[in-house]
């Protein structure tokens, strides 16, 4: 199955990752090289098998519901690019 | 005999009997990582804080507190999260990051009394086989083909650890074994590489390339050392749900096992019709070593292992594409300002993440996106049942397996990039166990016909590193491997 370019712009989309118009084509290449091997899949016969998304136990640990950590504002926002009055800043997204 | 030639077992009997400081072995260490700057095996030395940290040693070994890596300089791969100190992950994104905590494994190994010399490079997010997808410029390994002085790749994507450790840098260093980052390039340079059970190791503080096969692991250059450095890594960890709550046994008590009465399992799907002839010839080698201390060698099968590297080429990208969604623009490092929030995330992503990575999140994108999911994603999660399941009934009949680490010895800068997929070939022989979650260790075994390293691979049972040790020691010392890159 091939990719057209409109299906790379809309995975670039979901991915949040900016493709310009003259790179879509030769990325569908590349991806459709890497998907038609990893077509081989198909030859496996699953029926009836699992799938696992883990090798461990997926029944997760409990521990006591009691505050460990916290007030680390600060320490938090000193790698941001942008913080102000304690928060993270963005670009303005409410007109 | 150098400071630096040391056996992490070797430094610790001399560091015990004040034959040198755990100063002077410092020292040693930056004055050789000064001087082999070439490698680019570093992206970031931290001499300031080695010499910091082996003045205390010196004071505790005085005061006889020793812990059991008291003043032994390792090197950390960049992937782990230093406080204070810049955590890269190879990557343009996390510019200027510097992590305010500490990984539970490096916490664990200063614990222990070792000493950091600094952060080394690697594939960046550790996604490739080759050190040449780092931001920061591939390393070079310190070996070179007879009468050939090409660059070659240290492999990766633990590349700068590897570089590190056989150019005699550091002692040992810590790597993350994702798909065989730490065993492959363990082989190309003529190291030992210990992958251990996923869940022995807490992946806390660890920069995530794919949770369900991510695993830290160690570098050394034998195998008793790598034990040792084990024994200080692992441990349950609350902060990971999937640590393994188990106490750690004494890795370096299993080192006399031997292998005698033991069933040595060689799996016939590993035979490639491709496969140069000294490796196979390494591989029988192999077998006849193991034999001659008392295994049993038993030809087994393994018939989903020809699946694997397509299975993992969806699961660990749809993992990374999940993990890396983090990387947005606002809480840590780049930020390529845009017209809307929104063009913001895409311009920072674009700009911060390389070819490699765009490309595995745009995989792993697709393979989770609605309509694709069932075909991609849990087909390839199904096929990791089989593969891991292929394991199971095979360690019924036998208490380890043995194959060879690579298919190939190293190959030069440049070489096998034109085509993604022909790199990830590289990791044939060693994806097979992240899938299914065991341990293993690549032990270096004996030369290819142009004079570079190639190692050998055994892979033992869920937790059982002990029986993995015991067997690589046995090949170590059949091997008798002494080669050096210079």
């Amino acid at each position: 199955m091939a990719l057209d370019k409109a299906t790379v712009a809309h995975i670039a989309r979901l991915a949040r990752l900016r493709v310009e118009d003259k790179d879509l084509e030769p990325m569908a290449r590349e991806l459709d090289g890497i998907l038609a091997w990893i077509e081989q899949l198909n030859e496996v016969d699953t029926s009836g098998v699992e799938p696992m998304a883990s090798v461990v136990d997926a029944r997760l640990p409990r521990r006591k519901d009691e505050v460990i950590d916290g007030g680390q504002a600060e320490k938090i926002l000193a790698n941001a690019t942008g913080a102000a009055h304690g928060f993270f800043t963005v670009p303005k997204v409410v007109e | 005999m150098e400071l630096t030639d040391l056996t992490i077992a070797a430094a610790r009997t001399g560091l015990a009997k004040r034959s040198f400081s755990a100063l002077e072995l410092a020292d040693a260490h930056i004055a050789a990582a000064a001087k082999a700057r070439d490698l680019n095996a570093f992206i970031t030395e931290t001499p300031e804080r080695a010499r910091e940290m082996a003045g205390r040693s010196d004071a505790r070994l005085a005061r006889g507190e020793a812990g059991l890596l008291e003043g032994i300089p390792l090197a950390i791969k960049d992937l782990f999260c230093t406080e204070g100190v810049r955590t890269t992950a190879g990557s343009h994104i996390l510019e200027g990051f510097v992590p305010p905590y500490e990984s539970t494994v490096t916490a664990n190994l200063w614990r222990a009394g070792a000493v950091m010399l600094g952060k080394t490079n690697l594939d960046e997010f550790a996604m490739g086989s080759s050190n040449m997808t780092s931001h920061f410029g591939p390393v070079k390994s310190p070996w070179t083909r007879r009468g050939d002085n090409r660059p070659l790749v240290p492999g990766g994507s633990s590349g700068g650890s590897a570089a590190a450790v056989a150019a005699r840098l550091a002692l040992g260093a810590t790597g993350t074994d994702t798909g065989g980052s730490i065993r492959q390039p363990a082989a190309f340079t003529g190291i030992v590489g210990l992958k251990p059970t996923y869940g022995r190791c807490s992946r806390w503080g660890i920069v995530a390339f794919a949770s369900s096969l991510d695993q830290a692991g160690a570098f050394a250059r034998t195998v008793e050392d790598t034990a040792l450095m084990l024994q200080s890594m692992a441990g349950h960890d609350p902060k990971d749900s999937t640590s393994f709550a188990a106490p750690v046994p004494d890795y370096a008590a299993a080192l006399g096992r031997g292998v005698k009465g033991l069933k040595i399992g060689i799996p016939k799907e590993y035979r490639l019709d491709t496969m140069p002839e000294d490796i196979e010839r390494l591989w029988r080698q192999g077998i006849d070593w193991l034999t001659a201390a008392g295994a049993e060698a038993v030809e087994i099968s393994l018939p989903h292992t020809k699946y694997a590297l397509p299975a993992y080429y969806i699961v660990a990208p749809a993992e990374a594409s999940s993990n890396l969604a983090r990387y947005d623009g606002v809480r840590f490092g780049l930020r390529v300002e845009g017209e809307t929030l929104d063009d913001m995330y895409e311009r920072t992503r674009a700009a911060g993440f390389g070819a490699e990575v765009r490309r595995r999140v745009m995989i792993g994108t697709y393979v989770l996106s609605a309509g694709y999911y069932d075909a991609y994603y849990l087909k390839a999660q199904r096929v990791r049942a089989l593969i891991a399941r292929d394991f199971t009934e095979a360690f019924q009949r036998v208490d380890a397996i043995l194959t060879p680490t690579t298919p190939s010895a190293a190959f030069a800068h440049g070489e096998k990039t034109a085509d993604p997929v022909q790199m990830y070939l590289n990791d044939i022989f060693t994806v097979t166990v992240n899938l299914a979650g065991l341990p293993a260790v690549s032990v270096p075994a004996g030369l290819s016909g142009d004079g570079l390293p190639l190692g050998l691979h055994v892979i033992g049972r869920t937790f059982d590193e002990e029986t993995v040790l015991g067997a690589a020691k046995v090949l170590e010392d059949a091997a008798g491997f002494v080669a050096r890159p210079y």
